[in-house]
């Protein structure tokens, strides 16, 4: 791996990673490194500059004014004994290793790979309704995590938040024995002053709301081939991830 | 930079960018953290990054301020074995051995958290790490003896 042409920028504030990141074009985003550096190491990734974020205090949760807020850099280790559907949704992804590196604004920038879907996080933050807040071109911006997701990278993630209400939760995932799988297919359920979100992460490049299962009918997704899966599989897959997600819901 | 491992300081050059796997074997010289996949996948690079287990091949140096590094260097001598790496030694908990420095590391810190660990808490310890010799019954004995070990 050849870095020497690599200008690397550690930021020590919001400010200065909001200043360096600019409006994001030619700069790669390190979070916790864990699709970063695996990328660098087989040269899938030839960075120009790269902004290292593990000082610039985007970490922590916080609870205030009736939200919960999760700073970019909080660990997926930290979500694992807190709000479902998320919490099962951490405690599913990867190994404790990975768990304690990777970072929810990693998780919610990493778009699906050729090999597997990575956005482990993101259908259970879907359905808990966050926002992200996030810094680029034009500035900060607040939006649905479903509408920026499907916007496609660019920002730089500064925080998530939802609602720190009640809800009734559920979530189902297929699941692959041993370390290191990204969740093939996963099924997040939420319902919260009787407004039920269902969302699904692993059927294509990033997690998506299922409209049409929250209004009482089937889920009418296409879903996409990778290594780890075909979209056959998952295509079978969804209606009884579904069907479990739901069933879990209601037991809670 | 500098970098502190095994309680030794030392002043390193590569790139902030580059792992400290790289820096630890390339040029540090210290070989028991494995380039096993270099994907985060397979746990033979693991050390301690002030006392936690950390994939070395997936961290940026530039990342590990002020941090203390911990390798199976760090842990015990040929002479003096700690007490997981004696546990692996009694119970052939190690057949080729490219897997174990990632084993005795997370081990290592298992035990540091759990003084007793049921079956599933070494399970969930040891689910990064692979060998690929299928000898996991024999490494499950050897961090269970580890425990029993540490008791005493």
């Amino acid at each position: 791996m050849v870095l020497a042409d690599v200008t690397l920028v550690v930021p020590t504030s919001v400010d200065e990673a909001l200043a360096e990141f600019g409006d994001g074009k030619g700069v790669t985003v390190v979070a916790g490194g864990t699709v970063v550096m695996a990328d660098l190491a087989a040269g899938r990734l030839r960075p120009k500059k790269a902004l290292l974020l593990s000082r610039a205090g985007l970490d922590g949760i916080t609870r205030k004014g009736g939200k919960v807020t999760i700073g970019a850099m909080t660990p997926v280790a930290a979500l694992e004994d807190g709000d479902e559907p998320l919490a099962t949704a951490a405690r599913h992804l990867g190994d404790v290793e990975i768990r304690a590196q990777a970072t929810v604004g990693g998780n919610i920038c990493s778009e699906a790979s050729a090999e597997a879907p990575r956005g482990d996080l993101q259908a259970a933050l879907i359905v808990l309704g966050a926002t992200v807040r996030s810094g680029g071109k034009g500035g900060e911006r607040t939006e649905p995590l479903e509408d920026f997701l499907a916007k496609g990278a660019g920002r730089l993630v500064l925080d998530v938040s939802y609602d720190d209400a009640p809800r009734q939760t559920g979530y189902a995932a297929a699941w692959r024995p041993h370390a290191h799988h990204y969740t093939i297919l996963a099924v997040a359920a939420a319902r919260q002053n009787g407004d039920l979100r269902v969302a699904a992460t692993g059927l294509g490049p990033h997690a998506v709301r299922l409209t049409s299962v929250e209004e009482g009918g089937d889920a009418a997704v296409e879903a996409r081939d990778d290594a780890l899966a075909s979209a056959w599989y998952r295509q079978h897959l969804l209606p009884r991830l579904v069907g479990r997600a739901l069933a879990d819901l209601e037991e809670a | 930079m500098k970098l502190t491992v095994n309680g030794i300081g030392h002043e390193v050059e590569s790139h902030g960018l580059q792992s400290l796997l790289y820096v630890l074997r390339e040029e540090l010289g210290i070989t028991s953290p494995k380039a096993g996949c270099v994907q985060g996948g397979c746990g033979a690079c693991t050390v301690l990054v002030d006392g936690e287990p950390r994939r070395s091949c997936l961290t940026p140096l530039a990342a590990l301020n002020g941090a203390a590094i911990t390798t199976l260097e760090g842990l015990g001598t040929p002479e003096s074995l700690s007490v997981v790496q004696a546990a692996f030694h009694e119970q052939y908990g190690s057949q080729c051995g490219f897997c174990t420095p990632g084993m005795i590391v997370a081990t290592t810190a298992l035990l540091e958290r759990t003084k007793k660990p049921t079956r599933h808490d070494i399970e969930q310890a040891l689910a990064g790490h692979y060998c690929r010799c299928t000898g996991y019954v024999k490494i499950v004995a050897s961090v269970e003896a580890a425990a029993g070990g540490a008791k005493k």
